[in-house]
């Protein structure tokens, strides 16, 4: 494996001559062995898939902007972006955190069972679709219908908040600091409780973002879309 | 899936450098859409009264110069021709309807592929990267194009499926997603007296926006009525002489990625496409936000 730089703690590798599919070979199966701490990609310019699938404790900082799926699957690595990021960051997110410096594009988080996504800047629509467990904390505004279908976790969004959020929401729990453009069907705003405000605060502070957690509200499932009404005449 | 690709040079001294800085973008957009392309190129209008058309013919054997002085016998008018490849533009003093009933008359008849006075169309069939050489898309020079990499999801696989798409002059269309109810707004405007090239639904959305400017509106205006009438996903990137346009349908359901420096505006559906621009780690990038008209003045 050629690399930039290699010593005990750090191994930097150039995506640019190297390519992904051997980026993503050597995360998976060579540097579990080497005891590596740190892994730095430079040049990632966009390309899809990068650092997808890993499962080793390991920091990885990629050193520009990512396509589309990074960190995908990611299991207990610490991810950093110093950009922006495609469609689907840390999708199926299972433990570890990915956090973007810059802006995400859509389906942030989408369906991620576990650990932290922290997106610094903006996230596009439909940020932390069907998720079903893990955190996601993003510093500005989040697109239309995000937290659809969430099932369980927890989605923080420090500023606005796009149309139909929470869509045909689960037990997924929704923090907003700024304006909600329009909540979807079956999500209501509920009032902060004690815990609600630990919950916040906590996010924040995993996220290293400051903030007031009192300026939050809450949106979670009304729950009238769990069960079948035949009532209603299918109006729904 | 299909990739657009779009670029808008702002310094007019600096025009001679399109085609190198589209080359490798509209290569890389090529993993989106493999199986034909195209090019629209806007340059300073053709001089006088000329027009430009953009011509097309498979095979790459066609006896452009031949087409031009049997042009220039019946209808006694001069003109030039300038040969690439299968394309070729003719420059002539002559009305789009006019050169359209001669060319039809013509046997073997090649394909106008565009009208205008500033604008030229490259499309062919094929893999983006060989139809790039072939028509040495890095030699281009001009203020702005538009591009395009397709991907079939419904109609035929040929040059003139191609986007981009052209209607009326100096107007041209590029489409990445696709349309549900491309038949009605055919019907509608069948009604009103158009006619189509071909049975693509993006043909549909070009006739109808050019149509709608043709009835006094602007082209905001015409996208705005294009949105209660067009049903399906679009991200919709179009041109004139004058500027650039881009649109996402209401549920931003196909990507489209924007750089903007003081020397350019970029726009591809992936920031990959983007990511070897010069200045582009100090330039402006943003994602369009669904329904919302984005237009760069040259």
């Amino acid at each position: 494996m050629e690399t930039l730089t290699s010593d005990r703690e750090l191994v930097r590798l150039d995506l640019a001559s190297l390519g992904v599919r051997r980026l993503n070979h050597y995360l998976h199966h060579e540097l579990p062995r080497t005891g590596a701490r740190r892994v730095e990609i430079v040049n990632p310019a966009g390309q899809h898939n990068i650092a997808v699938g890993l499962d080793c404790p390991v920091q990885v900082d990629v050193r520009g902007h990512g396509g589309y799926f990074l960190a995908g699957m990611n299991k207990q690595a610490q991810v950093t972006v110093d950009g922006n990021v495609g469609w689907s960051v840390a999708e199926n997110m299972m433990s570890g955190s990915v956090r973007v410096r810059g802006n995400a594009s859509q389906c942030a988080g989408a369906s991620a069972h576990g650990g932290l996504l922290v997106i610094e800047g903006n996230a596009a629509s439909r940020c932390g679709i069907s998720m079903k467990g893990c955190d996601i904390v993003v510093g500005g505004n989040v697109g239309h219908v995000s937290a659809f279908m969430a099932q369980a976790g927890r989605l923080l969004v420090c500023g606005d908040a796009g149309t139909g959020l929470g869509d045909s929401l689960y037990e997924a729990v929704i923090y907003v600091g700024g304006r909600i453009q329009g909540l979807g069907a079956d999500a209501r705003e509920e009032p902060m409780t004690a815990e609600d405000l630990e919950q916040a605060a906590e996010l924040l502070r995993r996220a290293g973002l400051a903030g007031d957690p009192r300026r939050f509200k809450r949106v979670a499932s009304a729950r009238t879309l769990y069960h079948w009404n035949a009532d209603a005449h299918q109006e729904y | 899936m299909c990739g657009i690709v779009g670029l808008l040079i702002k310094d007019p001294s600096a025009g001679d450098s399109l085609g190198k800085l589209l080359l490798p973008m509209f290569e890389c957009m090529a993993e989106r859409g493999p199986d034909s392309a195209g090019l629209a190129v806007f340059n300073a209008p053709a001089p006088g009264a000329q027009r430009r058309y953009s011509l097309f013919f498979p095979g790459g054997a066609f006896d452009w110069q031949q087409l031009a002085r049997a042009f220039t016998a019946q209808t006694g008018k001069p003109c030039e021709v300038r040969c690439q490849a299968n394309h070729a533009v003719l420059l002539a003093d002559v009305e789009p309807a006019e050169l359209k009933a001669w060319l039809d008359e013509c046997d073997p008849a090649p394909y106008l592929l565009s009208a205008g006075r500033s604008m030229d169309v490259y499309k062919d069939e094929g893999h983006p990267a060989v139809i790039a050489r072939q028509y040495r898309f890095d030699q281009l020079a001009g203020s702005h194009c538009v591009g395009h990499t397709r991907m079939a999801t419904e109609s035929a696989v040929s040059p003139a499926h191609a986007h981009p798409f052209t209607a009326g002059e100096d107007f041209c269309l590029v489409h990445n997603g696709s349309l549900s109810n491309p038949y009605m707004l055919r019907r509608k405007l069948e009604a009103e007296g158009l006619t189509f090239e071909t049975d693509n639904d993006t043909e549909a959305a070009c006739r109808w926006i050019e149509w709608r400017m043709r009835q006094g509106e602007g082209l905001d205006q015409a996208l705005h009525s294009a949105a209660t009438e067009l049903d399906g996903f679009y991200t919709l990137l179009m041109a004139t002489a004058g500027q650039l346009t881009l649109v996402r349908d209401a549920f931003a359901c196909k990507p489209a990625v924007v750089a903007e420096t003081p020397g350019y505006v970029a726009i591809a559906s992936e920031f990959r496409s983007l990511a070897h621009l010069p200045g582009i780690e100090e330039a402006d990038i943003f994602e369009p936000l669904p329904e919302e008209i984005y237009s760069w003045k040259r």
